[in-house]
């Protein structure tokens, strides 16, 4: 028995505890908003945060995720539209939007550390996340768009 | 043509029934197929059946219907809003139906760039049609002439001040008869509400909130979930399998094969052996532990750098002549000064981020799909040939997806759902492919080999111009079998050569084809433009001139290039509407040149590069800047897209597909490669199979819309095919290294 809170709900899991994370989300809890796209962490398209900090759910197994707080493209805006999701908005990031809520989980994670983050620090963070329709230059516009905001 | 007729009776519409309100229909003609597949006859839409495009309800509510697949193009934003616009409508009251997979829409084929350019005067008529009924019914409540009514953002004024709702008029506009053709008006320019502004796409708010609904997302009461194994080689087929180990896994249900396709592929399941189960992960599990024996079949003979090796040797031989002015044989054997130059571009795989998936639920004589589909009326037909099913029983849900690019114009995927669906004892069921059987089981974009020959005078113009281009043809999974490219394929950036030389001669080679080869995002052009527009530059810099200059005197005075000697579908449109029109080239051209600063003296190691390009009835340039230092570290601060696609619709979806162009250009260029090994596909994922990263990307992509009258044209690929020589043009400009490869990442670009 695993427990974990998910989008500050109270879990409790009894799968295969090697279940990835991704999989016990989208299949099991039906938050399909966090995407499967590579299975290897390599593209990002599954980031959510545990304990705040952006992980991807893919290569983690839910036995590691014990007391753990997980927060999925759901649950990031508490109180209705989340500043990071308003700045997407606001500059019109996406484009086909698969992607989009990998990144949107990791720009969060990334302003939630480190409230004015240079074009480096965005490289640093962002480039786990891949986007095939190539909205890169609106994203870092947008997280700067946020920062600002925040500020 | 566009007919329309009022069909508020027989609410033939899914979703619409009952609703009460105006409904308008319209028969229209389904454009013909790029030549790539409809000359194979691979999915003719020829069938003429009426068709229903929008609904308003009393309360004003108004429903558009869309047909086209929203794979990130904006497409399901902007056809909805050229009928809003046209019928006066409130962009607030609009919301936006997605079409089921039927050809009474004409064509549903996502791909070609061409939702805007071929259904604009369609989703024109539809609006136009409903405001003047609406201004007519009420006229009739009125008691006045039609004249002295107008519709305003929703509303239908009378020229004394006094107006009602739309909502308010819908019923009695839909008992009266549909205007004809030739009575209805359009809107004037200055009067457009939507078109040419920028809007927000629709599902906006939904993807940003993790609320949109992709393939991946459909969720059936009681579905299974399925992973298949297939084949490493096209056309190879199981020997046996043993299913032991894989039903040891907890949740996997059931191991069963799907037979092999036969070819023709086309867009046939390919077989294999499905794990069926109840979750996703496990399933996956399952399938590591199947144990499977393969009849390879034919195909093994497929090894890439033999391959290439072979396509090089026939570039470098005499191949089909397919356009031919003047004699370049005469001035080649002339002592002329001649140039020639070798080109190789590989397989590339679309790599949508999210990975092909499709749900079906079949009964005795019946099926549903829901697919991420670019491609609903094929995804349906194949389904139907899959259970042999008459196709109007086999009902196709397209859901948003999660990239395109081309590859989701094949539905191999959906009939997989169909099939296992039925074997279930018809228990709904969706299959997902791993990143893996994506990259490994797709329908790539050619390779190709070109070899391009000039002849110069004393200025370095060229006076004879001989360009051969060999790549395995998509034809070849229709079941073309004549080894050599189609007139479409040739006519993506080739036989279409722009360029004003006195003597040319355009040849195709032969070569046979062992992969399932399909269009990706621009398809042909991105091979044939990489070839001509670096040849350009070279020549340029052979005759010690400035390219930009070079390149506007190739491209000649202005003209319609006469294209009626060689055999040339322009896009499946006339070209005396669609002409190729080098004035526009040489205007688009100058436009990026002028943005990045040509002409600007830069270090060794910084430099500028050019390339034009028409495809898809669309004029893009690229100017792009790199830095390269001397251990060969590539970046790109800037680029710039100037475009000219005739008449738009949503501008900042014109901006964002020339922003992503860019990436997806320099992309293949700089990573691009997908390679077989004994027929079988070596990259799997994006640790072998790159694909441009925030930190790889251009850092700054600037696009510039040239305001033109002409007709639309279409703006979903032809950003990508004058990006990579551009992009190679700017590494000589800064190293002196000529790149006649891609991908970049097999070329040093490291200079002293």
């Amino acid at each position: 028995m695993i427990k974990l809170r998910v989008n500050g709900v109270a879990q409790r899991f009894n799968g295969d505890p090697q279940t990835p994370l991704l999989w016990y989300l989208r299949d099991a809890l039906g938050l399909t908003g966090t995407k499967y796209g590579c299975g290897v962490g390599l593209c990002g398209a599954c980031t959510v945060h545990q304990n705040g900090n952006a992980i991807r759910a893919c290569i983690t197994p839910v036995a590691n995720l014990d007391g753990a707080d997980i927060t999925t493209i759901e649950g990031l805006g508490k109180d209705g539209i989340h500043v990071v999701q308003k700045a997407w908005m606001e500059h019109d990031v996406p484009q086909c939007g698969y992607c989009q809520p990998g990144q949107i989980m990791s720009a969060a994670a990334l302003l939630a550390s480190n409230s004015k983050p240079s074009d480096d620090d965005i490289d640093r963070s962002m480039s786990g996340n891949i986007c095939r329709c190539g909205t890169y230059q609106r994203i870092r516009t947008a997280i700067k768009a946020a920062a600002e905001e925040l500020a | 043509m566009n007919r329309v007729e009022n069909v508020s009776r027989r609410s033939l519409l899914k979703g619409f029934a009952g609703m009460g309100g105006l409904v308008l229909g319209m028969q229209i003609t389904p454009e013909s197929l790029m030549s790539a597949t409809a000359k194979s006859g691979s999915h003719a839409s020829s069938r003429f059946k009426p068709n229903i495009w929008l609904a308003l309800q009393k309360n004003g509510d108004l429903t558009i219907v869309t047909h086209r697949s929203e794979m990130g193009t904006g497409c399901r934003t902007s056809l909805p809003m050229i009928v809003a616009d046209e019928m006066e409508a409130d962009w607030k009251r609009v919301a936006i139906e997605q079409a089921i997979g039927d050809e009474k829409y004409g064509s549903q084929n996502t791909d070609g760039s061409r939702s805007v350019r071929n259904f604009y005067q369609t989703m024109r008529v539809a609006g136009a049609s409903a405001r003047q009924m609406l201004e007519a019914a009420a006229a009739k409540r009125w008691g006045v002439s039609a004249e002295e009514c107008t519709a305003k953002n929703h509303f239908i004024v009378h020229e004394s001040g006094k107006k009602l709702g739309f909502g308010e008029l819908a019923e009695i506009a839909a008992d009266l008869p549909i205007p004809p053709q030739e009575k209805l008006t359009f809107k004037e320019k200055k009067d457009w509400r939507y078109v040419g502004t920028a809007m927000p796409m629709t599902d906006l708010e939904d993807i940003v909130t993790g609320k949109a609904k992709f393939g991946l997302d459909v969720e059936l009461e009681g579905m299974k979930y399925a992973s298949i194994e297939r084949c490493p080689v096209v056309g190879g087929k199981v020997i046996s399998f043993d299913p032991t180990d894989a039903l040891t896994v907890t949740g996997v249900d059931e191991v069963v094969e799907i037979p092999a396709a036969k070819p023709p592929f086309r867009y046939q399941a390919l077989g294999g052996v499905a794990v069926i189960g109840s979750s996703t992960w496990a399933v996956l599990q399952g399938r590591e532990k199947l144990r499977i024996k393969w009849d390879r079949g034919e195909n093994v003979i497929y090894n890439s750098d033999t391959y290439r090796t072979q396509l090089e040797a026939t570039a470098g031989k005499p191949g089909v002549v397919v356009r031919e002015e003047g004699d370049v044989d005469k001035v080649f054997a002339s002592d002329a000064k001649t140039h020639e130059a070798a080109y190789y571009t590989p397989h590339l795989a679309h790599a949508a981020m999210e990975p092909l998936a499709a749900t079906a639920r079949a009964k005795e004589d019946t099926c549903e799909l829901w697919a991420p589909t670019q491609n609903p009326q094929a995804a349906r037909d194949e389904a139907a040939n899959a259970l042999g099913l008459d196709k109007k029983k086999v009902i196709c849900n397209v859901t948003l997806l999660g990239g395109g690019f081309g590859r989701k114009s094949k539905p191999d995927y959906c009939a997989e759902a169909a099939i296992l669906s039925r074997k279930l004892g018809n228990l709904p069921v969706r299959v997902v492919w791993t990143r893996e059987d994506d990259m490994r089981h797709g329908y790539y974009h050619a390779c190709a080999a070109l070899n391009l020959k000039a002849a110069v005078d004393e200025n370095g113009s060229p006076t004879a111009w001989r360009q051969r281009t060999v790549f395995p043809t998509i034809g070849w999974i229709f079941g073309d079998t004549s080894n050599r490219g189609s007139a479409g394929e040739l006519g993506q950036g080739f036989s279409d050569l722009a360029f004003s030389v006195p003597n040319l001669r355009v040849e195709v080679g032969k070569t046979k084809t062992h992969v399932r080869v399909g269009w990706l995002r621009s398809v042909a052009n991105i091979y044939h433009a990489f070839a001509v527009h670096s040849f350009a530059d070279e020549l340029a810099h052979l005759a010690g001139r400035d390219p930009l200059e070079y390149m506007l005197e190739l491209i000649g005075k202005e003209r319609h290039v006469d294209m009626s000697k060689v055999e040339y579908p322009n896009y499946d449109q006339p070209l005396e509407i669609y002409p190729i029109d080098t004035g526009r080239l040489a205007k688009t051209l100058t436009l990026a040149a002028t943005k990045i600063g040509w002409g600007r003296k830069l270090p060794k190691g910084r430099g500028l590069g050019l390339a034009v390009h028409r495809s898809f009835l669309t004029y893009v340039a690229s100017a792009v800047e790199v830095e390269v230092t001397k251990a060969g570290k590539l970046t790109i601060p800037r680029i710039e897209m100037a475009v000219d696609c005739g008449l738009y619709v949503n501008r900042d979806r014109v901006i964002s597909q020339m922003e992503g162009a860019a990436v997806f250009g320099t992309g293949l260029a700089m990573m691009g490669e997908i390679t077989a090994r004994e027929g079988a596909i070596v990259e799997g994922n994006f640790m072998d199979h790159l694909i441009p990263r925030i930190n790889e990307a251009p850092i700054q992509t600037n696009v510039h819309i040239i305001e033109n009258s002409a007709p639309p044209a279409g703006v979903g690929e032809p950003g990508v095919p004058p990006v990579p020589p551009a992009l190679t043009n700017a590494i000589f400009a800064a190293t002196g290294k000529r790149v006649r490869e891609l991908p970049l990442s097999k070329v040093d670009l490291g200079w002293s």
